[in-house]
């Protein structure tokens, strides 16, 4: 198994390098001046030249790469163009809202689509299965972010005055603050760097920070704010787990030692449950892991569509904006965020399936 | 031996099945197979009947013109609508445009979206995809890892990223749709190529002395048509879907294009005011989609038995 995993990460390394050239390159294509597309109109010859000394874009490609992958590596990644402040910063305060809400669509479509994959395997044919892969078929091909809109538009103005109202915009209602774990401790935020980003980051995580600080009000108020969102969000991989889960699952029943168990007179829950679904599970691992990359997209659509402020909508606001390091810094951390699940995935895939690793 | 068996002759000999008859057969025996070929063609008839079905311009400012106001909602005169008002079965846009008629010109949008997104990642993905299987080596390596690269990133994230580098416009939004979606082809042409090359047929015409372009357009390619055909037609669902996401983020078609993703993104702060405005739009992508994905998957089904999950 340290063998497979040494290999594994070994075999990332070329891809990062590659997905930091890239990201490199991307903001290097933009036509014409980079200084002019920069600082747009208030670009003066004079600025111009005092840029491109600053960020020495009059050294040869290669030492301007040189220079990147060591600021890369410093945690530096130049700063926004608009807000005049580290990329950095801005990630670590606002990645916290997408991982919340991330997290909890794929663990929303994983719950899902595993029980209605199962249901549809174990009664194929049945009404439950068509129903349920034509339900699948529709999720697939749904547009995110109409998907969003609609459902704010139900919830929030159709269902207003019922039990079942739910916020359309933002994540926490107005006048409601999650106050954050060291100010309710009384510790105060520390001057280390590394520290104080550290527990802002933490904080950032509204729910969790007032869970774990008997903030019940904010809680609550969190989890009304983020149910649409992650129910939009989670469609897709919803759809797409739940027809995994029904093939490979359709699959495995078919195989020589689920007759066996059958054979044996075991109850069919206990063959479907305890022998068949271990093995199903496998493939699904898998496009779980492939699905976070959908999630990453998804989280763009969705964050602009209810005014989250995750790092999908930093994305959407800096492309109007054409603010490019925070777009060449945010697509970085997206793809190593997404190389590194995805080594994750391949990894717990090896663990749960010894064939893997051996060979 | 038992040959004169009379169990034997009672066996009617059907002729064997062509391979195309068979296909064709069960492709139109999944139930939703059909409705994705059905959605595809009426679709496509509504794209190339457009300037029939639509009842006006779909860029035409109808100020002056008629007696309605912005954001009218739907009138349709059989449901009860006013005879007196002009009827506007999916109502009035924001700029006072008939609806239903953009929407029936997006159709033709969406289609030249899918195909062309597609055939441009087609074809270089191809080329990439023979080039690497084909010579192998360094060469399938350093080609392989590259696209690797492009599969590194969240699909959607890399088009925004390239996106947002060339300037927002449909042409770019759906280049970057293809470059992204290269990789998904340059495998499948890669794994074809890898698996026949070891072929005898295969062996038998490089011993005739075929040139290399030869063998691998006429005796390597083909086996990769299958494969190609439900990637390309469940691609197209794809480019589409991504191609309106870029729309809806202001990265696709401008305005006045009258592009579903744009023509939504343009009323989404109307959503409360004027839902039609969101709702049909979106409706006509999903549908729209939903056609070319069952479409892949039927064709999927039929072509390789293989991958029958049934």
């Amino acid at each position: 198994m340290f063998r497979y995993i040494i290999q594994r990460i070994i075999v990332s390394i070329p891809v990062l390098l590659g997905v930091l050239a890239l990201t490199f390159a991307l903001v290097r294509m933009i036509p014409g001046e980079p200084c002019t597309a920069m600082l747009g109109e208030k670009a003066t010859p004079e600025l111009c030249e005092r840029f491109t000394r600053e960020k020495g874009l009059d050294k040869p490609i290669p030492v301007q790469f040189g220079v990147y992958l060591g600021d890369v590596v410093k945690g530096n990644l130049g700063d926004s163009l608009r807000y005049k402040r580290p990329v950095t910063t801005l990630i670590i305060e606002r990645l916290p809202a997408t991982f919340e809400l991330g997290i909890t669509a794929i663990v929303l479509a994983s719950i899902v689509g595993i029980a209605a994959g199962i249901i549809s395997a174990v009664r194929r044919n049945s009404i439950i299965d068509v129903g349920t892969m034509m339900v699948a078929n529709v999720g697939v091909s749904m547009p995110v972010f109409w998907l969003g809109l609609i459902l704010a538009y139900v919830f929030a103005l159709v269902l207003k005055g019922t039990p079942f109202q739910l916020p359309p915009s933002g994540r926490l209602s107005a006048g409601v603050v999650s106050v954050p774990f060291y100010e309710v401790f009384g510790w105060g935020l520390p001057e280390n760097g590394f520290l104080n980003g550290l527990f802002s980051f933490f904080a950032n995580f509204y729910i969790v920070n007032a869970f774990f600080t008997g903030q019940w009000k904010v809680v609550a108020d969190g989890i009304q704010h983020l149910i649409l969102p992650a129910v939009a969000l989670a469609t897709i991989p919803t759809a797409i787990i739940a027809r995994m889960v029904r093939s490979s699952t359709i699959e495995v029943l078919s195989l020589d030692y689920v007759r066996t168990a059958r054979a044996k007179g075991l109850p069919e829950r206990t063959v479907v449950l305890l022998h068949a679904f271990r093995n199903a599970l496998l493939p699904v691992v898998t496009i779980i892991g492939l699905q976070l990359g959908s999630v990453f997209s998804g989280a763009v659509l969705t964050e602009t569509v209810f005014n989250l402020a995750g790092v999908g909508r930093i994305l959407y606001d800096a492309i109007t904006a054409r603010d490019y390091p925070i777009i060449q810094g945010f697509t970085l951390v997206i793809a190593f965020g997404y190389v590194l699940a995805n080594l994750l995935v391949d990894l717990s895939y090896a663990y749960l399936d010894p064939r893997i690793r051996l060979n | 031996m038992t040959t004169s068996s009379p169990t034997l002759e009672a066996v009617a000999v059907r002729p064997p099945e062509a391979l195309w008859r068979k296909t064709v057969r069960t492709f139109f025996r999944q139930r939703s197979a059909v409705i994705g070929l059905s959605i595809v063609v009426l679709l496509a008839l509504v794209a190339i009947f457009a300037p029939l079905i639509a009842p006006y311009d779909p860029t035409r400012v109808l100020i002056g013109v008629e007696d309605v106001k912005r954001r009218d909602p739907p009138c349709i005169h059989i449901l009860g609508c006013d005879s007196e008002k002009p009827q506007h079965i999916l109502g009035i846009d924001g700029n006072v445009r008939d609806v239903f008629s953009r929407l029936i010109y997006g159709t033709r949008i969406s289609f030249t979206i899918g195909f062309i997104t597609v055939a441009i990642a087609l074809i270089v993905g191809s080329i990439l995809g023979s080039i690497a299987g084909y010579i192998g080596g360094w060469t399938d390596n350093i080609i392989m890892r590259l696209l690797d690269v492009l599969l590194a990133f969240p699909s959607l994230i890399l088009s925004i990223a390239i996106v947002s580098v060339l300037g927002p416009s449909l042409i770019n939004a759906m280049l970057a749709i293809a470059i992204v979606s290269i990789p998904a082809y340059a495998r499948v042409i890669r794994a074809t190529v890898l698996s026949a090359k070891q072929e005898e047929y295969v062996h038998a015409a490089r011993t005739l002395g075929l040139d290399s372009g030869r063998i691998l357009f006429r005796h390597i390619l083909p086996n990769a048509i299958t494969p190609l055909i439900v990637q390309a037609t469940l691609g197209i669902g794809a480019a589409i879907l991504e191609t309106a996401a870029l729309s809806f983020l202001g990265l696709g078609a401008q305005p006045p294009t009258a592009e579903w993703g744009s023509m939504l993104s343009a009323e989404r702060n109307q959503l409360f005011t004027a839902p039609h405005l969101v709702f049909f739009p979106g409706l006509a992508i999903m549908l729209n989609v939903l056609g070319f994905n069952l479409l892949g998957d039927g064709l999927r089904d039929a072509l390789d038995p293989r991958l029958r999950n049934y």
